[in-house]
């Protein structure tokens, strides 16, 4: 059921295990693949507010599974514009899917330029490396 | 050795051999010198058990309970029948020996008792989920507000003054480190105002009534709830479960949560304590709730099971982002509650609000008529209610129990202008005769 | 089985009343309840049957051996159920007048004396509900105590990264910050970590010893001093006292507030989660911030007299009603009148059968910290999930098809695949030899019959249950028509496992 372990090459990465896929003024962002499988099947997101700002390197939100409760950390700065309520009703689309249908939320950029600070895929793997 | 421990002498030297060690001394060489323990403790010499009983007995002996004397003690803490099925069953060395059920196949028992019980829980108080117990009626109502404060994010409580004053001070003690404001709203003739409670209210996380009340009254507890709802304060009812065959559900009239004191269904007084605080939510607060929850499920073979669930709110996950730190809890007298509850029934638990509410009226007719007025002579009351007696209460009491009857709670400690006014309770326990002989014990003390 | 709802008949019922020819009382219509409460309706046959029966799907200390480290799941007493039951205890109410009440309070304040002597310190309160309200209280009693003397910029707490999650828990409730410091190699405090962390801001220190890892914290001598140096002060984590009674005092080792689980270390029946008892030791300077009412002795000419005294200016107020849980105070000095000085033989028993254990299985399974423990020890699981996949939760699951409760695993954080075993005073020698052949045997088991321990436990009521489903359709409580039949839903393709701690 879980996916295979991947890390997209077209993605920027969080040192917190957090994506972000920038497309002109806006990002979705979501977990990576090593954190769905740290916490496990997932049974609980809890969303921020459509309209609210998150900041980049804090928490914009929870997710849980039976044993764990982990904040989820902003890759970038912005408003979220759109919260993916699929996944707010089946939080193990995240397991399943984490950087296609278990994306969490979408954002209006603050300031496209943050995404230079992220990593890029070798980066973010010599990251899981170090754990 | 005690008659608790087992191991013999040829026990320890082999035991000793397998460690490596020559001595119990030697497993105690990590305790550095300085702060080893070298005399004896001073403790009196150990008890046999006959001579422990004995002890126990003579201690006992000096204690005035319910059974030397006619009580009409009440005040949140009740002299209800305790039915002898409820012994029966918490004495099952497994129920009684139990931990709590981390390990959900040896203890498929009590999680479904502690499942039952929250259901039973619902269904009284008309919510959604129930926990699995809090300590007591008073710690439930700091767990409301540390549940409201987080879920509205405000950082003030209304308490009504009519609501029980040893809950109110509980709060008023766990409030600083809450970060939480405290308001009271008086009571008006023995009951709380409406208007007055929705003005507290406003920028309020919680606020918190009593029904009934401290003063056996019954408040406009719709109205209460629609106030603090209007300032979008969450609505939080402290009830009786006994009354609550009679009384109206909080889920019913608009309440966020429902608490209270559970001792009056299944546990005896026992000088107050341990008994258990129950706490109900609408469903929206799931998330928020303090303490244990059991949930239903089913094994590899589709059987259906108990969990423990939602342990992410607790302690030993979220850690200092927990719902509450609560870990041991009451369940025991829970489960007492649950049996009680089994053994009324709905009608039971009605008839049994039905004679307290009878037996409340023959006793303040009676009263009335010796003399005694009600202190609040307009108002509806359930199973206790505030009378005058025309001195001091206290004195009133000490000069009655000298006749055999305790009449009642000396109201003028806790409540303004009420130092000749006793809370008389009457309980299913006492009968008509019973009330005859507190009114002569009253007259012969009022002369 | 059904749930006692599914057993329900209209109709039935076990109790019944007197009835009396009285007029009824009345209640305001608005107020009355409309629809009755969908309690059980049962006789009191089938209400018998029913708790029997729940009492056979449960495993208490009565049944067999329950080595849950930190629980200290001792043998509870049967005396003390008959001491408890006493009509001058059982039917006392807790508002009667003091001269009524003389036995109780003699008993609360003889309890006092012997906690104050247990602990070294010099006053106690019995009020707190259960040991996580004794360390709040104790957080309240510390900002109680900086406040009147001014020192109100204290907001931090230090506690260890091994610490029961109940005290970081406490902390936040009691509106202080947490400070972690970590633990070393030998499961002793890290001094150089610790010593940047302790100033003007720290409050005090929480901490357990021996800690949760069962190891007396050999530097405990110079953790106080640095706390009292730095004005801050130690709080002590009684979870752990079984193993010092009469040994080592936690006054003498330098704290300054105690909790004490009266449900751990002095037998109060842990009733499948609770009552407990969490009364709390403090030195002389802490007295006046303790809650009131305090419990107090007054020699008359002819006897000793005993008082509830409310006049406590400087008290935090009350943590719970009247004075406390009084059953289980009765219980525990029932427990402790028992001992006598001997406590002392109790924790020696305590930290002896935990020693014997702990040799007899140290080859078997890897040993975090290679010392003598006290009451409990901590092993890994670790080799056994390297070599053949098989995790602590796989260890535990299969203890139980050998008769056993399984001890705590996961826990503490700091080791992986955790099995923390305490297994108390009360227990034989065979018992312990019976419990090390089980582990020895799934040990054995773990290499060449790996699917035993996968799919276990065979042997009870039910298999492991699906936490997953549990977590998400939070069926809370009986749904009466509208209940789901989780067994008859489709199945999922793979049934969800429990998940083990991740890592390692």
């Amino acid at each position: 059921m879980a996916a295979a372990e991947t890390y997209p090459d077209d993605l920027k990465y969080h040192r917190e295990h957090d994506w972000a896929r920038v497309e002109g003024d806006e990002a979705t962002i979501g977990i990576t693949w090593f954190a769905q499988d740290a916490l496990g099947e997932l049974v609980h997101f809890e969303p921020p507010e459509e309209g609210s700002q998150v900041a980049k390197d804090s928490s914009y939100g929870e997710v849980e599974s039976v044993k764990a409760v982990s904040e989820v950390i902003a890759p970038l700065s912005g408003e979220v514009v759109a919260v993916n309520r699929k996944v707010v009703d089946e939080p193990e689309i995240v397991n399943d899917d984490p950087y296609g249908d278990g994306w969490l939320v979408r954002i209006r950029l603050e300031d496209p330029g943050e995404a230079d600070s992220l990593l890029d895929v070798e980066a973010y793997k010599q990251v899981l490396a170090e754990q | 050795m005690t008659r608790f421990l087992s191991l013999t002498e040829a026990d320890r030297k082999e035991m000793l051999d397998t460690i490596g060690v020559s001595s119990i001394d030697d497993l105690f060489e990590q305790i550095p010198a300085a702060v080893r323990f070298d005399r004896e403790l001073a403790l009196e010499p150990a008890l046999s058990e006959l001579e422990l009983v004995t002890h126990l007995e003579a201690l006992a002996a000096r204690n005035a309970h319910t059974g030397a004397e006619l009580s009409f003690l009440g005040a949140g803490i009740y002299d209800h029948y305790i039915p002898a099925v409820v012994d029966a069953i918490l004495s099952r060395g497994e129920l009684l020996t139990a931990y709590t059920p981390y390990q959900p196949e040896m203890s498929q028992g009590v999680l479904q008792a502690i499942f039952e019980y929250q259901t039973a829980i619902c269904e009284l108080t008309g919510m959604d989920v129930s926990n699995a117990s809090g300590y007591d009626g008073t710690t439930v109502a700091a767990d409301a507000c540390f549940l409201a404060k987080h879920a509205t994010r405000r950082s003030k409580v209304v308490l009504a003054e009519a609501l029980n004053p040893q809950v109110r001070q509980v709060v008023k003690t766990y409030a600083p480190g809450f970060g939480l404001e405290v308001i009271e709203v008086p009571h008006r003739s023995g009951v709380t105002d409406p208007d007055e409670f929705r003005d507290a209210c406003a920028d309020a996380a919680c606020a918190i009534f009593q029904q009934p009340n401290f003063l056996g009254c019954l408040e406009p507890a719709p109205d209460l709830a629609a106030a603090a709802n209007e300032a979008d304060a969450l609505a939080v009812a402290h009830v009786d479960p006994v009354s609550l065959g009679v009384l109206e559900a909080p889920g019913a009239y608009g309440c966020a949560l429902a608490i209270g004191e559970g001792q009056g269904a299944g546990n005896y007084q026992s000088y107050g304590g341990p008994h258990y605080g129950f706490l109900a939510a609408r469903s929206e607060y799931i998330r928020r709730m303090p303490g244990r929850i059991v949930g239903e499920t089913i094994d590899a073979a589709g059987r259906r099971g108990y969990v423990l669930t939602l342990q992410t709110r607790e302690q030993h996950i979220r850690r200092e982002k927990a719902t509450s730190n609560i870990t041991t809890n009451q369940t025991l007298l829970a489960l007492a509650g649950l049996v009680h509850l089994s053994w009324l029934g709905p009608e039971g638990l009605r008839e049994l609000g039905e004679t307290c509410l009878a037996l409340g009226r023959y006793a303040k007719e009676r009263l009335q008529s010796a003399g005694f007025e009600p202190a609040f002579p307009d108002r509806t009351t359930f199973k206790e209610f505030a009378v005058r007696v025309g001195r001091p209460a206290g004195e009133v009491v000490t000069e009655a129990r000298r006749k055999g009857v305790h009449p009642g709670y000396a109201l003028g400690r806790d409540y303004e202008g009420l130092d000749d006014t006793l809370l008389a309770c009457v309980t299913e326990k006492r009968s008509p005769a019973d009330v005859d002989r507190l009114v002569d014990v009253l007259q012969e003390v009022a002369a | 089985m059904e749930l006692i709802f599914e057993k329900s008949r209209s109709g039935r019922r076990a109790s019944t009343f007197p009835r009396y020819d009285l007029p009824p009382g009345e209640v305001p219509d608005e107020l009355r309840r409309e629809r009755p409460p969908r309690l059980p309706e049962l006789a009191e046959p089938e209400v018998m049957r029913h708790f029997t029966e729940l009492s056979t799907r449960t495993f208490g200390i009565d049944t067999g051996f329950y080595p849950l480290g930190s629980c200290t799941m001792k043998h509870n007493p049967r005396v003390n159920e008959r001491v408890v039951a006493l009509p001058g205890f059982r039917d006392l109410h807790p508002l009667q007048d003091e001269d009524g009440i003389q036995g109780a309070l003699e008993l609360e304040w003889r309890l006092q004396e012997i906690l104050a002597e247990v602990t070294g310190l010099d006053a106690v309160s019995l009020q707190p509900a259960a040991g996580s309200q004794g360390e709040v209280t104790g957080l309240m009693l510390m900002r109680a105590y900086f406040a009147d003397r001014g020192e109100t910029e204290r907001s931090e707490i230090v506690i260890p990264d091994s610490a029961h999650g109940t005290n970081p828990a406490s902390v936040a409730m009691a509106g202080y910050t947490l400070v972690g410091v970590s633990t070393d190699k030998r499961g002793n405090i890290d001094l150089d970590d610790l010593r940047g962390k302790v100033g003007e801001r720290t409050a005090g220190l929480m901490l357990t010893n021996p800690s949760t890892l069962g190891l007396f914290d050999e530097s405990i001598d110079e953790i106080q001093r640095i706390f009292h140096r730095a004005g801050a002060l130690m709080y002590y984590d009684g979870a752990n006292l079984n193993a010092v009674c009469g040994i080592s005092r936690p006054g003498d080792m330098g704290f300054d507030i105690v909790h004490i689980n009266l449900h751990k270390t002095f037998s109060q029946p842990h009733g499948g989660g609770g009552p407990g008892g969490g009364p709390i030791a403090v030195r002389k300077s802490l007295e006046p911030f303790l809650p009131v009412p305090a419990v107090v002795r007054e020699d008359a000419e002819e006897a000793a007299r005993f008082r509830l005294d409310y006049d406590r200016p400087k008290s935090i107020g009350k943590v719970r009603a009247f004075t406390g849980p009084f059953g289980v105070f009765v219980r525990s000095y029932a427990f402790i009148r028992a001992y006598g000085p001997a406590l002392k033989e109790m924790s020696e028993v305590a930290v002896l059968n935990a020693n014997y254990v702990l040799a007899r299985l140290k080859d078997a399974y890897e040993l975090p910290f290679d010392r003598l423990c006290m009451h409990e020890f901590v092993l890994s699981a670790r080799n056994l999930k390297r070599a053949h996949g098989i995790t602590a939760l796989d260890v535990a699951k299969r203890l139980m098809d050998y008769g056993f409760h399984p001890p705590t695993i996961y826990f503490p954080l700091i080791v992986p695949e955790a099995l923390m075993v305490e297994p108390t005073e009360t227990e034989t020698k065979e018992t312990l030899d019976a419990f090390c052949d089980a582990m020895l045997s799934i040990a054995r088991e773990a290499e060449e019959e790996p699917e035993l321990l996968c799919e276990a436990p065979h042997h009870r009521p039910v298999g492991r249950l699906d936490e997953v489903k549990a977590a998400k359709r939070a069926i809370v409580r009986y749904g009466f028509e509208d209940h789901p039949d989780l067994s008859a839903e489709p199945a999922e393709a793979e049934p969800r496992q429990l998940e083990a701690q991740k890592g390692a």
